[in-house]
C-alpha cells in the first residue's frame, strides 16, 4: 500500500486538477448560451435563403450558370470548422476523422477555421491552402463572407472543382454531430431535402430583375455565406457544449477518484496508528 | 390602402417584421417603391435608403447595405447584409470612413479598388440616410 504522504499529496493534485475542470465547465456553460442565442438568431436568414435559392433552382430547369457547372479539373476544396482548443472531447477529432476517411489527401485543398482540425490534417498529408483559424472566437457574418470570397475566388479560377464544408451541427448540449455539406456545383439534388420541400406550395412564376443570371451570381455567394456563418455558429455552440459535457465527466470522475484516495488514506492512516500501537505495546513488553 | 407582411432579415438577427404599406429602396436597376400584390419578384439590392411606410402613415429609414429582395403578392421578404435605422447611425464613424476611402481611392496603388469604392458608398449611404432625418 502506498504511504500516507504519498496518497495526500496525490489527493491534492487530483483536487487542483478537479478545481480547473471545474472552472473550465463554468466558462464553457456561459459561453454555450451565448453561442446557442447566435446560433438561434442566425436561423431564419439561413432557413429562408435556402428556401429562396432551392425555389429558384427548383423552377430554372436549364440554367447554365458558373456556380451550376461542375469544373473538370481542380480539387475539391474543403472548409473545416474545428476549434481553436482541445479539452473539448471527441469535437475536434469527430470533424477531421470524417476528413480523412472521406477525402483522398492528394486530390484535397483544405480551408481550416480551427487550429485543432488544421493541426490533425497537416498530419495526415492534407495540403491547407488557406488559414481562418483567427476568427473562430467570435464568427461575424462578415468573416464568412471573407472566406467565401477566398474560396469562390479559388473555384472560379479552376483551382477548386468543387467546395464542400464540413461542421458541427448542435442538436442539444449533449448530441451534436458533424455535418458535411456540398456548396458548389449547385445542384437541385444536393439541396432539396424533404423538410423544406413542404413550404412549396403553388408559387406564382417568379421573375428575376435584372435577369436569371445576375440574381444568381448575387445570391449564390449570399447563401454560401450564410451556410458558412451558420456552420460556423453551430460548431462553436457544439464546441462549448462539448467541452462542457466533458468537463463535467472529468469533474465528477476527479471527485470519485478524490473520495476513494480520501478512503485509502484513512485506512493508511489507520493502518500507521495500529502499527505503532503494537510496536508501543511490544516495546513495553519486552522491558517487563 | 392594402398592406403586406414585410420582413428585413440580417445575418443575425430578425432587423423588422410587421406589415407595412409600401416598402422603398434601391435595387441594381435603381430606385424601387413596392405595394401589396405586387408581381413575384426576386432583385438584387444596391447600397441605399430603405423607406418604410407603416399602416398609420408613419415612415422609418434605415441604411441598407447589399442583399436581395423577394417580391410575393403579400408578403416582402428582404435578406439584408447589414441594415441600420437611420437615427442609430454613427455619422462620425461614416464621416471618418468616407475619408478613409477616399484616401485610399486617391492613392490608387496598393489598394483594394472594389472593397474601398463599396467602403465609400456605404459611408455616403449612410450620411445620406442619417442626414434625411
Amino acid at each position: 500500500m502506498a504511504s500516507m504522504k504519498e496518497i495526500k499529496r496525490r489527493r491534492a493534485a487530483i483536487q487542483n486538477t478537479a478545481q480547473i475542470t471545474k472552472a473550465m465547465k463554468l466558462v464553457a456553460t456561459v459561453k454555450l448560451q451565448k453561442a446557442r442565442a447566435k446560433a438561434e438568431a442566425s436561423k431564419p436568414y439561413f432557413t429562408i435563403m435556402y428556401q429562396t435559392i432551392s425555389s429558384m433552382l427548383e423552377k430554372s430547369e436549364n440554367i447554365n450558370h458558373r456556380y451550376l457547372r461542375k469544373n473538370e479539373d481542380g480539387k475539391v476544396g474543403i472548409l473545416v470548422i474545428t476549434g481553436n482548443r482541445g479539452l473539448a472531447g471527441g469535437y475536434n477529432n469527430a470533424v477531421s476523422r470524417q476528413v480523412i476517411s472521406g477525402f483522398e489527401s492528394k486530390d484535397t485543398l483544405i480551408y481550416s477555421v480551427g487550429k485543432k482540425g488544421r493541426d490533425a490534417l497537416l498530419h495526415k498529408g492534407f495540403e491547407v491552402e488557406g488559414d481562418f483559424s483567427e476568427i473562430v472566437e467570435e464568427p461575424l457574418y462578415k468573416d464568412a463572407a471573407d472566406i467565401t470570397k477566398v474560396m469562390l475566388d479559388d473555384y472560379e479560377s479552376g483551382k477548386l472543382s468543387e467546395i464542400y464544408v464540413i461542421y458541427t451541427n448542435f442538436k442539444n448540449t449533449v448530441v451534436h454531430d458533424p455535418v458535411l455539406l456540398k456548396l458548389l456545383p449547385l445542384s437541385k439534388e444536393d439541396l432539396l431535402q424533404p423538410e423544406t420541400k413542404e413550404n412549396e406550395g403553388p408559387r406564382a412564376l417568379m421573375n428575376y430583375s435584372p435577369n436569371e443570371d445576375e440574381v444568381l451570381d448575387a445570391i449564390i455567394p449570399k447563401y454560401i455565406s450564410s451556410v458558412i456563418y451558420g456552420g460556423l455558429m453551430q460548431s462553436v455552440a457544439s464546441e462549448n457544449g462539448a467541452r462542457m459535457t466533458a468537463m463535467d465527466s472529468a469533474t465528477s470522475n476527479a471527485e470519485e477518484l478524490i473520495d476513494k484516495l480520501g478512503l485509502q488514506y484513512n485506512r493508511a492512516r489507520q493502518g500507521a496508528i495500529t502499527q505503532e500501537l503494537t510496536e508501543i505495546v511490544a516495546g513495553a513488553n519486552a522491558i517487563e | 390602402m392594402d398592406k403586406f407582411a414585410l420582413k428585413i432579415i440580417c445575418p443575425d438577427h430578425i432587423f423588422y417584421e410587421g406589415d407595412a404599406t409600401m416598402v422603398e429602396f434601391t435595387t441594381t436597376e435603381g430606385n424601387v417603391g413596392i405595394f401589396a400584390k405586387h408581381i413575384p419578384m426576386v432583385s438584387v439590392v444596391a447600397p441605399g435608403k430603405l423607406t418604410i411606410h407603416c399602416e398609420d402613415g408613419s415612415e422609418k429609414t434605415c441604411a441598407l447595405h447589399s442583399g436581395f429582395a423577394e417580391v410575393l403578392q403579400d408578403s416582402v421578404t428582404i435578406m439584408a447584409d447589414s441594415c441600420e435605422y437611420s437615427d442609430r447611425i454613427d455619422i462620425t464613424r461614416a464621416k471618418e470612413a468616407k475619408e478613409r476611402a477616399q484616401k485610399r481611392l486617391s492613392e490608387r496603388e496598393g489598394v483594394d479598388i472594389a472593397r474601398a469604392e463599396m467602403a465609400l458608398r456605404r459611408a455616403l449611404v449612410r450620411l445620406d440616410v442619417a442626414g434625411h432625418k
